[in-house]
């Protein structure tokens, strides 16, 4: 019985706990509910992806009215994979969070934090789980209303925070907006707001201008909340002030479930047989995505702040995952979910490992990395192995990234591509070289005492960090669900509306 | 036989040894003398494993090993086969031999962060063991990475801004050629071929022809950087920062070796024989290493400094192996794998002498070397024994390199190729021996030429007392230097062995 109901319980736990939080007023309950619930829906979205990869779509009606009316929670192969990614994020996010966010954030607001992330979390697997439209839109700007909060709560630390979180508020506001008027005309002419039945109707009705706007809408509104290349501006500062914690979680997730959620609409509602969607894919998400990786990477390089430089390289990999998504071949989405998920363990590992250097010396400019390898030996051995992830060193999830989208970009027969993309990575090569130097290399200025980082924070820094390490050494299980995603999105973009496993 | 030892064991304790002995280097890093007994022990250990698996091979016994499925359908996987064993057999014994020399030289001078160093040697030991058994070519590729992230520690060592700069140099140039040519050259191939598997007599068969058979094989020849073929082979010259143990063992023996025996890999297992004959896939790649070849002894014979110059050699002598397996023909392939090995005997010896020298007397530059052979003759006979080796004097190793590079050269047609050859030997004389000609035959540095009365014999040598370089540091020098010699006479027994694998 709760099996059957896993679906929604997934999202609604931790949106029950949110308010929780608030009530408790404790940051060390609060806390506790936190990592109750992320745990929980850890555990849960496990179970759901095994359950998916052997019975096949699980499609859950909330309070059992019926798709199209009623609102559908459809899990395929596809999100069910992006909602163990966004768990797990969280999940090691969250048992992080306390020692971390005890220096950056008074104890007052704490279980207010508490809140703010819960609901956040709450609604990126809301927008992952839904097979409504609209539906998502709700859920997206549950998520997005708190993250700019959760942005905004870095300025106990640095002020400009505020003007960070503002920014990303009007882009991200403007993003939610070109999604709503996007999906209004396409609801104008399907008359549905059920994703599949959508993409039912689309096929019936064919090419029209109506359609093509409302894809556009709907494109540009997703490409602002996945920060695509040159929409990225809000992310650099955003990741930057926020509090550490924050960065390490959003990097890891939000743009990986905006990713998930365009992926969604340019599959499985709109679909490359519709020729302007092709279209897209090859003339916007390509150049875009190459540019992405270069110029972003680029500008990472002179980059002295190490959170800005990690939030430079984020936009870098998202234009990886933009370059395999436009291959159009199972290939290309294979390797686009399996660098959703290693970027998101390796950056987010960064990050975690980033956020135990302010911890212990309240800073993250290169000249703080200085002699730290020798004085946070653990910590940083984590940055160098999440650092060789992302140039993608072989034993390593980023090597097995790589490894597909060359092989996505040869099936294309786009040999420049596979080389473009190769040879980005050696700009990365360039900006962990630099940081590694001065951990390693570079005397610790006089009088340092800094130690290493309490093990609360170090050992989500390491499980991050091993995974990212057995799963580039035995990746059989990220590939096979990212085939799996992909064969998802790629085979079956239309799936029936009759197969009904809900209560 | 050992009891209860397969070889399928054996084959996991050559890449697990060098693992465990960093990891008791590590635990008895405040005592010196334990951890340096226990590099030893372990580098005759591994010694021995490897030569037991050489004797299973001559007996019949294979061995293989899958460890995990990295990828769908590309296995981490292990096998024995000639050319591996052979590469193998000759790291792990030059492993016991600088070890003895890293111990001698590090303590006479007194360096810091000696555990680091020998820790990371014994990684980048199992990693060339990787390297040399590797199943496929996956495997070869990880390990590849491997050796590169640990021998730049190593590289580093002194933390001067030299050396902080010449490491730069060392692992952007290799991470560079590694990800940019090898890594995309792999993913091409596993998409035409559908495995990645070393099979004798290659797996492109029938897969690819023309100008991209062509691209293919360059990627592959650039890729493998540590090879060092011109223009990517700079990173050799920078890496000579390093301590001199580290000089002579990675850049003689492990890594530039490492390079090579990709190389040869990928012609014979990867290609194969055959079809690079077939194809003409290599024929343009003949040219970009005798070029590279023919300058490198050029530059080799401007450099002054003797570590320089040694390592410019280098670079001439691994592109005889890169000639050797583009020429496509059986007997440049057996020339290669000897080559593999003379060169590495001959090479770690000029360096050891190169390390002894300047342990001995603080001189790097040749100039300031007249004389000093007097004082050194061990030194400087071993030097001697080891350039004959490089030049290809017989009986010497790199007499049968050369003869079996030169047939090869004519089997596929290429007789400038032996004109090419023919020219770097006299190069490699004219770079060689004058450093010894000058130790032995000039008075010292600092001493006037005092002009000697005519017709009278006056012994330079009884004048002199000996100062050698401790002995931990001559006698391995002494040793590798006779090796090199005495390898001429199973030069013919190793081009029998590997013979079977390159096909008819």
């Amino acid at each position: 019985m709760m099996l059957a109901h896993l679906p929604v319980l997934e999202v609604l736990v931790p949106l029950a706990a949110a308010p929780l939080c608030a009530l408790l007023r404790r940051p060390l309950l609060a806390w506790g509910v936190v990592m109750a619930s992320t745990t929980f829906a850890l555990g849960g979205s496990l179970v759901l992806l095994f359950q998916v990869l052997s019975n096949g779509v699980i499609s859950y009606h909330i309070g059992d009215w019926a798709p199209p009316w009623g609102i559908e929670f459809r899990l395929d192969a596809a999100n069910s994979f992006v909602l163990v990614l966004v768990s797990l994020v969280g999940t090691m996010c969250a048992i992080y969070g306390r020692k971390s966010v005890e220096r950056e954030i008074s104890p007052e607001a704490q279980p207010l934090f508490c809140t703010l992330l819960l609901l956040c979390f709450a609604g990126m697997l809301g927008v992952t789980s839904t097979g409504d439209a609209f539906n998502l839109f709700v859920f997206l700007e549950i998520s997005s209303l708190s993250t700019y909060v959760l942005v905004a709560m870095g300025a106990s630390r640095d002020k400009r925070a505020l003007t960070a979180a503002f920014t990303y508020l009007l882009v991200g506001t403007i993003g939610a907006t070109f999604y709503v008027i996007g999906l209004g005309l396409v609801y104008a002419l399907t008359g549905t707001l059920n994703m599949a039945d959508m993409a039912l109707r689309i096929t019936d009705i064919g090419d029209s201008s109506t359609l093509r706007v409302g894809f556009a809408f709907i494109i540009i509104g997703f490409g602002l909340k996945l920060a695509i290349f040159p929409l990225h501006q809000w992310l650099p500062n955003a990741y930057t002030y926020a509090p550490s914690m924050v960065s390490a979680f959003l990097a890891g997730t939000a743009t990986k479930v905006a990713v998930y959620a365009s992926l969604r609409f340019l599959y499985t509602v709109f679909s490359p047989n519709l020729h302007f969607d092709a279209q897209v894919l090859q003339t916007l998400f390509l150049p875009l995505g190459l540019a992405a990786i270069f110029v972003a990477s680029g500008v990472a390089i002179f980059q002295s702040n190490i959170k800005r430089l990690l939030a430079y390289s984020s936009v870098a990999q998202v234009g990886y995952i933009l370059v395999g998504v436009s291959f159009a071949n199972i290939t290309g989405l294979t390797a686009t979910f399996l660098h959703l998920f290693n970027h998101a363990i390796m950056k987010s590992g960064l990050l975690l490992a980033v956020g135990c250097v302010v911890y212990r010396t309240g800073s993250c400019s290169i000249s703080t990395f200085r002699g730290l390898g020798h004085r946070m030996p653990w910590t940083m051995a984590a940055f160098v192995i999440g650092g060789l992830s992302m140039i993608g060193i072989p034993a390593t999830v980023g090597f097995i990234s790589k490894w597909y989208l060359v092989l996505g970009a040869l099936e294309r027969g786009w040999w420049p591509v596979a080389f473009a993309m190769v040879a980005g990575s050696l700009l990365a090569l360039i900006y962990f070289g630099r940081i590694v130097e001065a951990a390693y290399l570079q005397p610790s200025p006089e009088g340092n005492k800094v130690t290493e980082a309490p093990l609360s924070m170090l050992a989500p820094l390491w499980v991050l960090t091993i995974s990212c390490l057995a799963l580039g050494i035995n990746s059989e299980f990220t590939v096979s669900s990212a085939r799996a995603a992909a064969n998802a999105l790629f085979f079956d973009p239309h799936p029936g509306l009759s197969m009904q496993v809900g209560p | 036989m050992i009891e209860g030892l397969t070889p399928e064991l054996a084959l996991g304790l050559t890449l697990l040894l060098p693992g465990l002995g960093a990891l008791v280097i590590g635990v008895a890093d405040r005592f010196p003398n334990i951890r340096e007994t226990a590099s030893l022990l372990i580098a005759t250990a591994l010694c021995g494993t490897v030569v037991w698996l050489l004797m299973n091979y001559l007996a019949g016994a294979t061995a293989q090993l899958r460890v995990v499925q990295m990828l769908p359908g590309l296995p981490i996987s292990f096998f024995v086969e000639p050319i591996g064993l052979i590469f193998a057999l000759v790291a792990s014994a030059l492993w016991i031999v600088i070890t003895v020399y890293s111990i001698g030289y590090m303590r006479s001078k007194n360096y810091p962060h000696q555990t680091r160093f020998y820790i990371c040697f014994a990684l980048a030991m199992a990693s060339t063991m990787g390297i040399a058994f590797a199943g496929n070519m996956i495997t070869l590729f990880l390990f590849y990475e491997m050796l590169t992230l640990s021998t730049y520690p190593l590289v580093l060592h002194h933390e001067t801004d030299a050396a902080k700069r010449g490491a730069r140099i060392y692992i952007s140039v290799l991470l560079t050629t590694s990800i940019l040519f090898f890594l995309p050259a792999i993913v091409w191939t596993w998409w035409i071929a559908g495995t990645l598997d070393f099979t004798p007599g290659g797996i492109l068969t029938g897969k690819i022809e023309g100008p991209q058979a062509a691209i293919l094989f360059a990627l592959y020849l650039f890729g493998a950087g540590k090879a060092a073929l011109m223009p990517f082979h700079f990173w050799l010259p920078a890496a000579m920062v390093a301590p001199t143990p580290v000089s002579a063992f990675l850049h003689a023996v492990a890594v530039v070796k490492a390079g090579v025996f990709t190389v040869l890999k990928v012609g014979i297992y990867i290609f194969g024989v055959g079809f690079l004959s077939e194809t003409h896939a290599s024929e343009w790649m003949i040219w970009v290493a005798a070029v590279s070849l023919i300058i490198a002894s050029f530059v080799a014979l401007r450099k002054d400094e003797l570590k320089a110059r040694l390592a410019y050699s280098t670079i001439a002598q691994l592109a005889y192996v890169t000639l050797g397996v583009s020429l496509a023909s059986v007997m440049g392939m057996v020339g290669g794998v000897l080559q593999l090995v003379a060169h590495a005997l001959g090479k770690i010896t000029l360096f050891m002498c190169a390390g002894a020298i300047y342990v001995a007397s603080g001189k790097r530059n040749i100039s300031e070397m007249r004389g000093l052979g007097r004082l050194m003759p061990f030194t400087f006979g071993a030097f001697l024994l080891a350039a004959l080796s490089i030049i290809g004097i017989p009986p010497s190793g790199g007499a049968w390199s050369k003869w079996f590079l030169m047939i090869g050269a004519a089997d596929s047609g290429q007789q400038v190729m032996i004109g090419v050859w023919m020219l770097s030997s006299v190069l490699s004389v004219a770079y060689l021996i004058p450093v010894v000609a000058r130790g032995f035959f000039l008075p010292l540095q600092g001493e006037k030429d005092r002009p000697q009365p005519q017709g009278q014999e006056v012994s330079t040598i009884s004048q002199l007392r000996v100062r050698e370089a401790p002995l931990w540091c001559v006698v391995p020098a002494c040793i590798t230097g006779v090796l090199s010699v005495l390898i001429y006479f199973v030069g013919p027994a190793i081009a029998e062995f590997v013979l079977p694998v390159l096909g008819p």
